[in-house]
């Protein structure tokens, strides 16, 4: 198998999984896992060799002549990134067959899950930036109909819009970042640009890229001050909260910083701008998920906080910080997608989520609050879980920062103490506390529903149990991808008596305490908040795009006034404008006009020709103005068969006489025909088309008398008959040199004669009878 | 607007069109003619037809629609470019099956014949289908 058939098949079976879903019954999510855990097992068979330094690289034509291709490319940060979203992907998949049993659609539901994996997978084994944007799109697009599944509900589909808006045009800025970065290297393979990382950095485009593709990161991991899309997003089902927290679309854009590390990292503006905008991230996140009572949106909250600290670690990037963030990813990938699967468990099983609504839990499902409160510890960054491990780097990599290192770490601090009382009160208020009147007795969940979080939390405990063993050969090629400056650091439980532990001590202490005070901390936080933090993200953002649709509609009612003649007045004057401005500033050309070798006949043809013209125009009669038209068709004629172009004669004439029959189908209905335009309207239109008449007829004489080399006359007339078997060089050009442009044409007359038959047929009032 | 000319000379016209529609769209690749001109004749044959007898007749005395006909003819044109592809060309290039030759006779059949045909169908298709909704108003 390969990376690139993979992704293919994985396509392939999220484009049938709609349809299939109804044969397969309520089996159907651990059927359709069967394939992404397929996937996990052929990554973790590659563990060992990936380990010895192999690099998959696998690529597919797809715009070979623009260096645009299907690239793939495992190192061991793409086959770490793989194993989770292919890992939770299949217990997300498990979990939602059973958890969508009583909603509509759920075939469809599957089908968005399995595209939103693909979309996902395919980022993280891209070896090509825009193979890379493709599938950056489409997790925009399956995370929008994802989060809009419950289409009916006006918040859903409003979230939906923020999310896919906010991704979309981080999306649009990314591809213009990737762009400019391909430049300076011209190719936009992801392993040649890897190898040479100072050629963008000695490039002036280095800036304007990376402000780009900082947008693009920064929009879709839901850094501070595009963050509040995240939290809108849960009302999503969870399942599909549970994935795009913990593996996907977050962490997207945590995946893309990562990647080009080694290629735009190291800089003072990179170090400052990734610091304080993940700084800012963690804490603000942080501190708004202590008030709220929703359990999802804590979740989200926290989310939110462990991107900021992912892109602080980032910024940082010492030794520390890129080994803390790559422990930290898969700390928070497990047990994010754990709480959020088990928040969609206890709103199933109680029928709400609020948590002053839910207590005493853990008599009615103690299997349940065992996992769950494993995955709080992890969180809270205690031991034995993994979180533990994760916390101490971050710690060690705050104190280590290269600048601001105190700030840094008291909002570090600060943060995790507020992790460690939302474990302690989403643990105790929900699984001891006062237990409201249920109003079904609560169970514990089936196992369909269990599975997932039960190994992601028996991972985290192995994984914290024994990190030599198991979580450094995870990591350690994943570190030295995205920092091959940097080691990875020997994993340790126990690092003996020094400062971080002793702040991980206060952490814990901190946190009960503010556990314990809670009825006084609690409404002191909410004041300040409401005093100083009124602002809503999500309300402004939705101004702002009430603003910016009434512009367009003002705009469009400006430029599409609905007016035929002022639509053929605005393209002539511009047409004329651009064209006389392109003949001025040519070379001044010598026309040469000879008429002593025009037959006579000829001339009086021309002669009928003007008369006829002028008539036309003068004539206050419509049938007078018809005929005068009619004629100076026919004199055209005339003159094709004069200079022997039979071929545009016969169509002439039959363009003519239809034109003919036309007029004298409608002149009836017409109304009377009478001079309505005012004298400056007049003057102005006799302006245009002077203009419009003079440029056409500089140009037919400038064609006449420019010389080309060859003509492609010559060319057309030489092999017209030896390679296209016909004499007539005009239907050769036609149907066979320009047969494309003809298929063009004919399409086009075909939808406008469809678009004259459909005013015909449907007005309003036919409608409005029938 | 009754006319007993009108009548006469469209019911014998409208036949002697058409072939003749024909004999101009088959002879279009070596002499003046093709699909384009071949369609407006075709297609005038049968707008004569309903300037005589009117549109509801006309469409009576036809066995299809002038919009299937266009569509038709568009599907003509696009399965022309097929089997360049088929062969392995770039769309649209020109194939051509030699049916018999001697010294005094040679007949080809190639794509673009059939492409020209596309043509014709659509552009009679296109012109009856304008001509039919504005002459019935």
């Amino acid at each position: 198998m390969t990376a690139g058939l993979f992704i293919f098949i994985l396509l392939l079976v999220a484009t049938v999984a709609p349809f299939l879903r109804r044969y397969l019954g309520n089996y159907a999510g651990w059927i359709y896992a069967i394939w992404p855990f397929t996937g996990f097992l052929y990554y973790l068979s590659l563990l060992p060799s990936i380990n010895d330094g192999l690099i998959i690289t696998e690529t597919y034509a797809w715009l070979p002549a623009l260096g645009i291709n299907f690239t793939f490319y495992v190192d061991g940060f793409g086959m770490l990134f793989s194993l989770l979203v292919l890992g939770i992907g299949s217990f997300i998949m498990v979990y939602a067959g059973y958890y969508m049993r009583p909603y509509p659609m759920k075939g469809r539901f599957l089908g968005y899950l399995l595209l939103f994996m693909t979309a996902m997978q395919g980022i993280v084994v891209s070896g090509n930036l825009l193979t890379m944007f493709v599938f950056w799109e489409l997790t925009s697009v399956s995370s929008y109909l994802l989060i809009g599944y419950y289409h009916e509900k006006p918040e859903a589909r409003a979230s939906a819009l923020q999310a896919f808006l906010i991704t979309g045009l981080g999306g649009l800025a990314l591809l213009g970042g990737f762009v400019l970065l391909s430049i300076p290297y011209g190719s936009y393979d992801i392993a040649y640009i890897l190898s040479e990382p100072n050629i963008i950095k000695d490039s002036n485009l280095y800036l304007p890229a990376l402000i780009l593709i900082l947008i693009g990161a920064f929009t879709k991991s839901a850094q501070f001050p595009f963050h509040f899309w995240l939290p809108g997003a849960m009302t999503a089902p969870s399942p599909v909260s549970a994935f795009l927290h913990s593996a996907t679309m977050v962490k997207a854009g945590i995946f893309l910083l990562a990647r080009l590390n080694p290629v735009l990292g190291g800089t003072e503006i990179w170090t400052y701008t990734l610091s304080i905008t993940g700084v800012t991230t963690m804490f603000v996140g942080a501190w708004i998920s202590i008030t709220q009572t929703d359990l999802k949106r804590i979740l989200a909250y926290t989310t939110v906080s462990a991107l900021g600290t992912l892109v602080l670690l980032l910024g940082t990037g010492t030794e520390y910080a890129v080994n803390a963030a790559i422990i930290f990813l898969l700390v928070h990938a497990l047990y994010k997608g754990t709480l959020f699967m088990m928040a969609g468990n206890i709103e199933k099983k109680t029928g709400t989520r609020d948590i002053t609504q839910l207590g005493g839990l853990f008599k009615y499902m103690p299997f349940a609050a065992v996992i769950m409160i494993m995955a709080l510890v992890s969180m809270a960054g205690v031991p034995p879980m993994l979180g533990f491990l994760g916390k101490e780097l971050i710690y060690e990599a705050s104190a280590a920062a290269p600048k601001a290192h105190y700030f840094i770490l008291t909002l570090g601090f600060l943060t995790n103490v507020i992790m460690v009382f939302l474990s302690l009160r989403l643990a105790i208020d929900i699984f001891w506390g006062k237990e409201p009147p249920y109003s079904k007795i609560p169970k514990e969940p089936s196992v369909s529903l269990i599975i997932g979080p039960f190994f992601l939390v028996l991972f985290s405990l192995l994984l914290g149990l024994f990190p030599s063993y198991m979580a450094n050969p995870l990591t350690s090629k994943a570190i030295t991808a995205i920092s091959p400056d940097n080691d990875a650091i020997v994993l340790k439980l126990w690092h003996g008596f020094n400062l971080v532990l002793g702040l991980s001590v206060l952490t814990i202490i901190s946190g009960f305490i503010t556990f314990r005070f809670r009825h006084l901390i609690l409404p002191f936080i909410d004041r300040i908040n409401i005093k100083y933090f009124r602002r809503e993200f999500t309300r402004v953002f939705f101004s702002v795009l009430d603003a910016f649709l009434g512009f367009t509609k003002v705009k469009t009612k400006t430029l599409q006034h609905g007016y035929h003649r002022f639509y053929l007045m605005t393209i002539f004057v511009f047409a004329s404008i651009l064209v006389w401005i392109m003949i001025w500033r040519a070379d001044p050309v010598v026309i040469e006009l000879d008429f002593s070798t025009m037959p006579l006949n000829l001339v009086a043809v021309v002669i009928l020709i003007i008369a006829a013209t002028i008539t036309t125009v003068a004539s206050d009669s419509r049938v007078v103005s018809l005929i005068s038209l009619g004629v100076i068709g026919f004199g055209i004629t005339i003159i094709f068969i004069a200079y022997s172009g039979v071929d545009l004669a016969i169509t002439m004439i039959m363009v003519e006489t239809l034109m003919v029959i036309l007029a004298m189908a409608v002149v009836f209905h017409l109304p009377k025909y009478k001079p309505f335009s005012s004298t400056g309207a007049r003057m102005r239109d006799t302006l245009v088309a002077t203009m419009v008449g003079s440029f056409f007829m500089v140009l037919v004489l400038q064609a006449g008398t420019s010389a080309m080399e060859i003509p492609i006359s010559e060319f057309f007339k030489e092999v017209s008959y030896t390679q296209a078997y016909g004499r007539n060089i005009v239907n050769v050009i036609l149907v066979d040199f320009r047969a494309l442009d003809t298929l063009g044409e004919i399409s086009v007359i075909s939808i406008a004669a469809l678009g004259i038959y459909a005013i015909l047929k449907l007005k309003p009032s036919k409608i409005k009878e029938s | 607007m009754e006319s007993v000319l009108l009548k006469i000379a469209a019911s014998h016209m409208r036949p002697l069109l058409i072939v003749l529609s024909v004999v101009v769209l088959y002879r279009g690749h070596n002499e003046p003619g093709g699909g384009f001109i071949g369609g407006l004749m075709l297609g005038s044959a049968f707008i004569l037809y309903a300037m005589a007898y009117g549109v509801k007749k006309t469409q009576k005395s036809i066995f299809f629609d002038p919009v299937n006909l266009t569509g038709l003819g568009l599907l003509i044109a696009l399965a022309s470019g097929l089997p360049a592809i088929l062969m392995g060309e770039i769309f649209m290039t020109g194939q051509w099956i030699t049916l018999f030759s001697n010294t005094f006779f040679e007949l080809k059949l190639g794509t673009p014949l059939l492409f020209d045909v596309g043509v014709y169908f659509t552009v009679a298709g296109m012109l009856m289908l304008v001509m039919f909704s504005i002459l019935e108003e």
